[in-house]
């Protein structure tokens, strides 16, 4: 694996982000929306409810993190959907480049766009609704590394959909959090949840991290074990979706359908 | 960079299969239905391309084919606004980033205007007779390969039906032409071979 070759790809994507506000915008500014959305709702909660409960903390907290999740998957399928976009992937690997080397290039650039809308979710989130995400302690490194590597693995997964299955299959990646959220946990405790949907919880890594992040906010410790668990799950989620990446990219050269992806052959 | 569907593709003696990186190092391409994403600038992309052939002194080797191929005036327009043969010359230069030992020509001078085709074969041309480099150009223009090959192999379905050297072949196989010669094989591919 050569770095260099790792840093063209993010080199490509800083000159796309910095040509654009368009392309920067993004970055923050629906992180900036849920905050002063959620921020009210909660605010209102505390006032209304007099249950004692803080709602900043549980409900603006998740939204938070599952916005972080949001971003990192994103930012691995935006990144892809560029070449897409640009039909460029005939360009890219008939270079030395390695699939590790360009799933490599997605990766950095989402840590770095990622890394934006994180700082900008902690500093407006502390600033207007005085949320601090060091009230969740040591584990919100967990957290945030469970929450990381799921995103990665899910968006890598999303690009070999897409490479498999025509451009427009974009279309059917962008609702995927939506979908997983109720499963996730992620506003309710997943005991909330019918049998079946709490199984389908168990196999989801966020559902471990809001589970956590919720005993803290309650007072509890959070289970190192349930979180090593969810770390595990992510892993070889990651590793699952490289193995998949490989595979699809694999069969896109055999077949001859990277050279003619815009034709949308199997549809 | 396709897989092939039988036998090996070696590219001096490296196999694509096994050593798909090194051999790949050695060779580059341009082709018109592949141009450069044309939302980077000619200097952009020829950056990012250059750092993934892991070109030496890149900043020089760009600033030298930006003079060779007339392209110093666009060294910061986006590539999507340039004309087709604008294009043509970056996605040559492009090609010519790591001095490939064999550079792959797909149709280079497909739906370009008479004079810009001919600058772009000068080019090409001025490229292999540096040495140490082998250009495989697919064309279905015979005067263009006429003028420019210094072999040329009739293939079709993937078999080879005729090669030799395009000056001399129309007359061993009793055409005035290399585009009449193309036309009879197109038409009867086994009458020729026979022949």
């Amino acid at each position: 694996m050569a770095i260099h070759r790792t840093l063209a790809i993010v080199l490509r994507q800083a000159y796309l982000l910095r040509g654009s506000p368009a392309r920067v915008l993004p970055l923050f500014a629906w992180v900036a929306v849920d905050i002063v959305l959620w921020g009210f709702i909660t605010r209102y909660l505390n006032a209304v409810s007099g249950s004692g409960i803080n709602f900043v903390a549980t409900l603006l907290g998740a939204v938070l993190l599952w916005d972080f999740f949001m971003r990192v998957m994103q930012g691995v399928t935006m990144a892809f959907f560029e070449d897409v976009w640009s039909r460029n992937f005939l360009n890219f690997f008939a270079t030395p480049l390695s699939t590790a080397e360009y799933v490599g290039g997605l990766v950095l650039t989402s840590i770095a766009t990622s890394a934006v809308g994180l700082v900008v979710m902690v500093i407006l989130a502390s600033a207007a609704f005085h949320l601090s995400f060091l009230a969740y302690g040591l584990p919100l490194a967990a957290f945030l590394l469970v929450l990381f590597v799921f995103g990665i693995a899910l968006g890598v997964f999303a690009c070999a959909m897409v490479l498999r299955l025509g451009p427009a299959f974009e279309w059917f990646i962008w609702p995927i959090p939506a979908i997983l959220s109720p499963f996730a946990g992620v506003f309710y405790p997943v005991a909330t949840l019918p049998v079946w949907m709490q199984g389908v919880a168990h196999a989801l890594p966020p559902a471990y991290v809001f589970e956590g992040m919720r005993t803290i906010v309650a007072g509890g410790s959070v289970s190192v074990a349930s979180l090593l668990g969810g770390c595990v799950l992510a892993v070889v989620y990651l590793l699952l979706a490289g193995a998949f990446f490989v595979r699809t990219y694999r069969h896109a050269v055999r077949t001859g359908l990277i050279a003619r992806y815009s034709a949308e052959t199997l549809n | 960079m396709l897989a092939p569907s039988d036998g090996t593709i070696r590219i001096e003696g490296l196999d694509i299969a096994s050593s798909r990186a090194q051999a790949l190092e050695r060779t580059n391409f341009a082709a018109v239905y592949a141009p450069l994403p044309g939302n980077l600038t000619v200097y952009q992309n020829l950056r990012v391309f250059g750092l993934l052939y892991g070109v030496n002194d890149l900043p020089a080797r760009i600033g030298e084919l930006l003079r060779q191929l007339d392209l110093e005036a666009f060294r910061n327009t986006r590539c999507g606004v340039l004309s087709s043969g604008e294009q043509t010359r970056v996605g040559l230069a492009k090609a010519l980033l790591n001095r490939p030992h064999l550079l792959l020509l797909d149709e280079p001078t497909a739906s370009l205007d008479p004079a810009t085709a001919r600058d772009i074969r000068a080019k090409i041309r001025a490229f292999a007779a540096e040495g140490g480099s082998g250009v495989l150009w697919t064309s279905h223009n015979m005067y263009e390969v006429e003028e420019v090959c210094d072999r040329v192999l009739f293939v079709s379905h993937g078999k080879i039906l005729i090669e030799g050297d395009p000056k001399s072949l129309p007359r061993e196989h009793g055409k005035a032409t290399l585009e009449e010669l193309f036309i009879a094989t197109a038409r009867e591919p086994l009458t020729i071979k026979e022949a």
